[in-house]
């Protein structure tokens, strides 16, 4: 199965040890940070340079290519942030190898082509060292070809179907398994669910997930899908499901309906009487950007499969939360693809700064193995298939628009983007 | 060299001269490939453009559909590439090798029929042009033939620009839905992707596009384009002289379909990829910009319009990603309040009899008479309106 891996390379083992090591070694980090700091602002640009990268003496210039207008703005800000975020925290660290961060930034307007031409434009014209950007499946799809025959390296934050696996690009959001198998094995033995409903937004990522549901449910918890239905991106009018709902009575709803149509469906349900003291819900496309729109009065109860919430309560988690309201304003909520965006440019600087140098080449070659304790989610690394490890957890929704963490896998699990037996 | 001269000046090749002189000699000397790129995929929309001065300017009707031409052109060419870019060894690891990855997702095991001729590049060349001309035909001769005209024209065009879109995102099985057709790499063998290859497509575009001006140019001082004027003038005179005239609104619109398609096709193969986001309604309305913006009687302007309005939008938006959508408003409104005729009324109303102003005092020793002969009399309606006749009766 596609879960197992060799013992002694477990990541949680090691990440055990290394947690022991690091808070033994915890008064020691200021020291040593200084000290690299300051040795690698010594390695000269030729040397850390030699694929004609946008890099000086002083300053490296990164790109940064998501929707600030258009349908996807709203979605897409988030990310936005918390990798400026990130970006502003290493800068006044110190930056990578000793130069500072310069954000060449481009809007991709929600329009695939102009995804397309922006990222041509970074990459030949500016020579950005890497790229965090895209949003949507079309988006990552359109630059892809670009940034393979450009050799770039793109930073991708958005949990995503899948079946792909590019050297030129780093996955940090999950692929569809991760965020899929453990939550329906929560579903099926703590809520002892048997039958599913599955209904999607039409397009790739909700249909792939999908299909890896229901071979899941179908094969290996012996349940049943009682239900699959589509709207088109957009769709507002639920009348329909929901009658069919109402007569195939399942356990559970999965729900993977995206964007605007979530506000429609959760109103609609709750006008029908579905709600969460009825009827169990999991989604796994609801955030708490989502949640603004919904409103907590009609989701409140309902449960979202995540890696990442921002009620977890972790120190990381609270120095993150913390320094993204005090630059963005109290009112900011942060969901599972804008933590998924800080850790970008945290990944890319580590991969550096392990490979001492900017070339894509090597930042990719090193990129496997790296490891970032302080993300907010807890701990990640990045797999060889570029897709990082990570874990999965339920949350449910509260009537401020918040979540209540309640499980969480017990192990980091494997990036897996082309699932055998789900196919 | 009087000759030429006069041939020149007969069919006033000489604003066409100095586009081709630019998009062949200047742009190519002055610009790096990745902008000269940029041009090509420009001059793409500019087919559109001309495409809309045939059918709007002339032919008196407005099409808010011009991308579902654009897209099914683009589509053909996207659909041949995409097959050679699918062969066995390169999808291996799908579930079903040989068949484009989308089709792999969505669960399809074998390629459907209507993709099998997309296998032969002639063919798909023939699709190219000939489909989205077959569903122009199916469109215009269901309307023109019962009068259906003006606004009532313009909205229909608009739905079969939704339904289009609908269809492509809904059947994403057989034609990768929002995602579209992507990671086209070669055609037969040759790597679309190579700087060589963006000069050559780029040469490519220019010359088609040039070639569709002088075709349209030769329609125009056709009988063909005079009826045209006229019609667009007067529908109801043409008629009852004995002309059917909805035959020829019909050859106009597929006209201007067969040019947005090759746009369409040399767009896919200079960007690499093709979605439903050129099908649209949006789309279809920006192309209409463009031509507004150029000028509605002027082929050349048209190109002029394609090219300002793309450059504007990726200036703008490189210098100024938070404002550029304003800017780009600011521009659409500016130039339609100052030039109703666009950049060749401009040209037309004050540079042209400036120049002709200069030229006459220079000679002025030489000959006496004026050369500055009176400019021909700006198209009576307003760019942005329908142009229905002023006198049509269905005019309540």
């Amino acid at each position: 199965m596609s879960h197992d891996h060799d013992s002694h390379d477990s990541p949680e083992s090691n990440n055990r040890r290394r947690l022991l090591q690091g808070m033994a070694a915890l008064p020691l980090i200021g020291l040593p940070a200084v000290s690299n700091f300051a040795r690698a602002a010594n390695i000269p640009t030729a040397q850390v340079n030699t694929t004609k990268l946008a890099v000086t003496d002083t300053e490296v210039v990164v790109g940064q290519l998501h929707s600030a207008t258009g349908t996807m703005a709203i979605s897409e800000t988030g990310s936005i942030q918390a990798e400026q975020l990130a970006i502003d925290q290493i800068n006044a660290m110190g930056g990578v190898l000793g130069r500072k961060i310069r954000v060449i930034k481009e809007d991709g307007a929600s329009d695939w082509p102009t995804f397309a031409e922006k990222s041509k434009k970074l990459l030949i014209n500016d020579r950005a060292a890497c790229v965090f950007g895209c949003w949507t499946s079309a988006s990552r799809k359109a630059v892809l070809p670009i940034f393979e025959k450009e050799n770039g390296l793109l930073y991708y934050p958005t949990f995503y179907e899948g079946l792909e696996q590019s050297k030129n690009v780093i996955y940090t959001g999950q692929e569809a398994t991760q965020q899929i198998l453990w939550g329906l094995d929560w579903a099926n033995t703590e809520k002892k669910a048997k039958s599913f409903f599955l209904i999607g937004s039409d397009y790739i990522w909700p249909r792939t997930s999908n299909k890896i549901a229901r071979k899941h449910i179908e094969n290996k918890l012996k349940g049943k899908v009682v239900g699959e239905e589509y709207y088109p991106l957009g769709h507002t009018n639920f009348n329909s499901l929901i009658n069919k709902i109402k007569l195939a009575k399942p356990d559970c709803i999965y729900a993977v309906v995206v964007g605007g149509s979530n506000v429609s469906f959760y109103k609609q349900l709750k006008a029908a009487g579905i709600t969460a003291d009825k009827q169990f819900l999991l989604t796994i496309s609801v955030t708490e950007d989502e949640l603004l729109g919904i409103g907590g009065e009609n989701s409140a109860g309902f449960y979202a499969c995540m890696k990442y919430f921002q009620s977890l309560d972790n120190p990381n988690n609270k120095k993150f939360v913390e320094a993204f309201k005090a630059k963005y304003g109290p009112k900011s909520v942060i969901g599972d693809v804008t933590q998924a965006g800080y850790l970008g440019p945290w990944l890319w600087k580590a991969a550096v700064e392990k490979a001492k140098s900017f070339d894509v080449a090597k930042v990719a070659a090193a990129s496997p193995g790296i490891e970032f304790k302080e993300a907010p989610e807890g701990y990640v690394k990045i797999h060889e298939n570029h897709h990082l490890w990570s874990k999965a957890r339920i949350g449910q929704m509260t009537m401020d628009g918040q979540f209540k963490v309640i499980a969480e896998s017990p192990q980091l699990i494997v990036p897996d983007p082309f699932p055998k037996g789900y196919q | 060299m009087d000759s030429l001269k006069a041939l020149i000046k007969r069919y006033q090749l000489g604003s066409l001269l100095l586009l081709t002189l630019l998009l062949v000699v200047v742009l190519p000397l002055t610009l790096d490939i990745f902008r000269l790129n940029l041009v090509g995929k420009y001059l793409c929309y500019a087919f559109v453009a001309v495409g809309l001065v045939m059918v709007w300017g002339y032919g008196g009707v407005l099409s808010l559909g011009q991308g579902v031409f654009f897209g099914l052109g683009g589509y053909a060419m996207a659909m041949f590439l995409k097959l050679e870019a699918s062969d066995p060894e390169s999808t291996k690891i799908q579930s079903t090798p040989g068949i484009p990855d989308f089709m792999d997702w969505n669960q399809i095991t074998s390629l459907p029929a209507f993709w099998v001729p997309f296998k032969s590049l002639p063919l798909a060349l023939l699709a190219v042009v000939l489909v989205p001309m077959a569903l122009a035909w199916l469109i215009s001769f269901a309307m023109f033939k019962r009068r259906v005209g003006g606004v009532y024209f313009a909205i229909i065009t608009q739905a079969v620009a939704l339904i289009c879109t609908v269809l492509i995102i809904g059947q994403q099985g057989y034609t990768g839905g929002v995602n579209g057709m992507t990671d086209l790499k070669t055609m037969l063998g040759w790597d679309t992707r190579t700087d060589s290859a963006k000069y050559i497509l780029y040469f490519l575009s220019a010359g088609l596009l040039i070639a569709s001006i002088l075709l349209c140019m030769w329609i125009q001082k056709s009988k063909l384009g005079t009826l045209l004027l006229a019609m667009r003038d007067k529908e109801d005179r043409v008629r009852f002289s004995g002309y059917d005239v909805a035959m020829f609104k019909v050859f106009v619109f597929c006209l201007a379909a067969a040019l947005s398609a090759i746009g369409g096709a040399m767009f896919t193969l200079q960007v690499g990829f093709m979605s439903p986001s050129f099908v649209g309604i949006v789309p279809s309305i920006e192309m209409v910009i463009f031509a507004a913006v150029g000028g509605r009687m002027s082929l050349v302007g048209a190109v002029y319009g394609a090219l300002l309005v793309n450059f504007g939008k990726t200036y703008f938006s490189e210098t100024a990603p938070d404002l550029w959508l304003f800017l780009m408003a600011a521009l659409f409104i500016g130039v339609v309040l100052a030039f109703p005729n666009g950049l060749a009324g401009l040209y037309e109303s004050h540079i042209k009899p400036w120049i002709a102003r200069r030229l006459a005092a220079r000679k002025a020793g030489a000959t006496p008479r004026t050369p500055a002969a009176p400019t021909p009399p700006a198209p009576p309606a307003s760019p942005m309106s329908g142009s229905a006749p002023p006198a049509a009766p269905a005019q309540a």
